[in-house]
């Protein structure tokens, strides 16, 4: 028998933080799917702010190629301050 | 993400051999203790697994709020009554981070409702146990949520990371679970003959049907050596039992309740409470459905379901009826 | 003197109270799992409204008695609910009718009732408004749907508002008592809200493509007790245990 879509639920659980993935809810529409985030989510205010988005329209990355997408970062050192040794004297630069 | 790609079939089917070099890798992965996330690959016979254990957590979960829900017009105070409330709408929330974590391996939530409905799913079978009086209902937060807490503890850790997730989440929210049942019976144990009287009679009842919650004894329980491998489950069924036991039995003494099991012995030796037998036949004709109120349960959840259709199909229609109007 | 703010308090301590235990009866049984966390959400509002009200009430009373002395240990004629509060949930269809209107004409009353000089019911109407509020929108939204989703959800809309609207009468209705405290400007009267509640509910239904029913011969009695058959059978479960072990404690 017929369910309503998939949404993806995000929360800011207060000010200064970002927006967290909490979890999912099947709801109508995006208003409602703001309500059953609510309803869900945030019984113990666990939240101030709450973003939804259709599953369906999230575009994720691959993890097959996981290798492309990421490793060349990690040849990068360079990009780390532990990577430069500096006289103690200015160490904490 | 939790973002589920559903209807998307994987090329492998079930009885194809996996790719020994990709089971190996993950072999590895999850041996080490990595989190398997929803898109990478993953054995089928685990991903079937997980769809089967998770969702039957889920279905539990949601029929869990009927038997309590028994209680809930009947509660003797506005604040149990608002506890209880409390309580029961928290497994409702437990059912649904479950069913999330569950459609993330590519099986939607209208296929593992119809499956609970048709029969075909599982859940729990201490909720086809009635409950009789109020006390009951301490006795589900304590011993019931108990168990349950003992099952999911080790599952925060679990390698599927959506479930994983929901676990923590859960977790969380339940500590309060068990304490208020605990709370309800100590209330119970401070009041009159008859409050103490109720109080032993759902001890009576809900004392060995807790303790087949644990599932079968570990010599029949055929897949659980794969699930350990797996980090699906974290420990034997027994193992989790006598913790059970060990943590429960003084938790009865200071209500003033009897356990009963007339074999309940400290075992100095072991270290451990020794236990009576289980009866099995029963936990397994209560599996195959024929709990006292099996029927009375799944065809709650079915009419629920069933008379909520024109609610879901008549929000949609709005929906389609705005989303139609913007394009216009 | 003090006798008239205890039975308005009792009033709105009641409504609420009546109106929570009947959507507890949801609680497992919703259209989706999601609408029944909702739904309880709201049970949760009113009971937690009904403690603090009944509570302030027998206090003023002096006689000793409690939110829970006054829920379970009074007699359907003791009950000053409106007749919309207890009827039964029906469909889901009448269960958001009768929450639009209850929570139409609360979440409007309760508003006033912030800046009353007794600064208990200020402070409790303070946190009352905003959860009423919230209950009036969540009934809009659903009105909204049902009204315009389906021909089926239509016409089950249709019946709904034809079923309450009876009821509407006994709700807006000032007793003697409430009368009373409006006169010492301790409450509004309820009339005073009733322009307000048909704009406020006509424009929702007709967003939804429903009308406002036609005049109705006006039922009222709630607030003196006279019921409907429903309330004694409600209160039968309800206070089943606290009236079976009048000296327990829970």
């Amino acid at each position: 028998m017929y369910d309503w879509p998939l949404w993806e639920v995000f929360i800011r659980a207060r000010g200064g933080l970002d927006h967290r993935h909490a979890g999912s809810v099947h709801a109508p529409d995006a208003h409602m799917a703001l309500r059953h985030a609510r309803d869900t989510y945030t019984r113990r205010l666990e939240g101030v702010s709450i973003w939804v988005v259709r599953s369906s329209d999230i575009v994720a990355s691959d993890p097959a190629q996981d290798y492309s997408m990421f490793e060349p970062a990690a040849s990068k050192i360079y990009r780390h301050p532990t990577f430069y040794v500096l006289p103690e004297a200015v160490d904490h630069m | 993400m939790y973002t589920t790609e559903l209807g998307k079939v994987s090329p492998l089917q079930d009885g194809a051999q996996e790719d020994p070099e990709r089971l190996a890798a993950f072999e590895t992965r999850v041996a080490a203790d990595e989190f398997v996330e929803p898109k990478d690959w993953m054995p089928q016979a685990y991903r079937r697994t997980l769809v089967r254990q998770i969702s039957q957590h889920a279905h539990s979960e949601i029929v869990g709020m009927l038997p309590e829900g028994n209680w809930l017009t009947r509660a003797p105070s506005l604040q149990r009554k608002a506890i209880l409330l409390a309580k029961i709408q928290d497994e409702g929330g437990h059912g649904l981070y479950l069913y999330c974590a569950a459609e993330t391996l590519g099986t939607s939530r209208e296929e593992m409702i119809d499956a609970l409905h048709s029969g075909r799913a599982k859940y729990s079978t201490i909720f086809n146990y009635p409950t009789l009086n109020w006390a009951d209902i301490g006795a589900i937060g304590w011993l019931v949520d108990g168990a349950a807490i003992m099952n999911q503890v080790p599952l925060q850790r679990t390698s599927y990371g959506p479930y994983a997730r929901a676990m923590v989440r859960i977790c969380k929210e339940e500590s309060f679970h068990q304490r208020q049942g605990y709370d309800l019976l100590l209330a119970l144990a401070k009041g009159t003959a008859a409050q103490k009287a109720m109080s032993q009679d759902a001890l009576n009842r809900w004392w060995w049907p807790a303790l087949m919650m644990f599932g079968p004894p570990d010599e029949d329980s055929p897949n659980s050596a794969q699930s350990i491998r797996w980090r699906i489950k974290r420990e034997t069924n027994d193992q989790l039992r006598q913790k059970f036991v060990d943590a429960t039995v003084p938790q009865a003494e200071l209500l003033g309740l009897t356990i009963p099991d007339p074999d309940l012995n400290w075992n100095e030796q072991r270290g451990h409470y020794d236990f009576g037998a289980i009866e099995w036949d029963e936990f397994y004709a209560v599996v195959r459905g024929e709990g006292p109120t099996a029927k009375e349960r799944i065809t709650a959840r079915r009419d629920a379901w069933a008379n909520g259709a024109w609610v879901r199909e008549a929000a949609a229609a709005f929906e389609a009826k705005r989303a139609a109007r913007v394009a216009a | 003197m003090e006798y008239s703010l205890f039975r308005a308090l009792t009033q709105l301590g009641d409504d609420s109270l009546i109106l929570g235990q009947r959507l507890c009866e949801w609680c497992g049984h919703g259209p989706t799992i999601e609408v029944d966390l909702g739904l309880s959400n709201l049970a949760l509002d009113l009971i937690g409204q009904a403690t603090m009200l009944l509570d302030y009430a027998g206090e003023l009373e002096g006689g000793g008695r409690d939110a829970d002395a006054l829920a379970f240990h009074r007699n359907a004629e003791q009950f000053a609910n409106c007749l919309l509060a207890e009827q039964p949930n029906g469909d889901f269809a009448r269960t958001v009718v009768r929450h639009l209107l209850f929570a139409t004409y609360a979440s409007a009353l309760y508003e006033a009732l912030t800046a009353s000089p007794d600064a208990r019911l200020a402070e409790i109407a303070a946190k009352a408004v905003k959860e009423l509020r919230y209950h009036a929108d969540f009934a809009a939204d659903w009105a909204e749907r049902l009204g315009d989703g389906t021909e089926e959800s239509r016409a089950r809309m249709a019946e709904a508002l034809d079923w309450h609207w009876r009821f509407v009468n006994d709700l807006f209705h000032d007793d003697r008592d409430w009368a009373a405290c409006a006169a010492r400007g301790l409450v509004p009267l309820r009339q005073s809200l009733r322009y307000g509640f048909e704009r406020d509910v006509s424009a929702i239904l007709e967003r939804a493509g429903l009308a406002l029913p036609r005049k109705v011969w006006p039922i009222v009695g709630g607030r003196s007790g006279q019921h409907s058959e429903h309330l004694s059978v409600l209160l039968a479960t309800m206070q089943v245990l606290p009236r079976a072990h009048p000296e327990a404690v829970w």
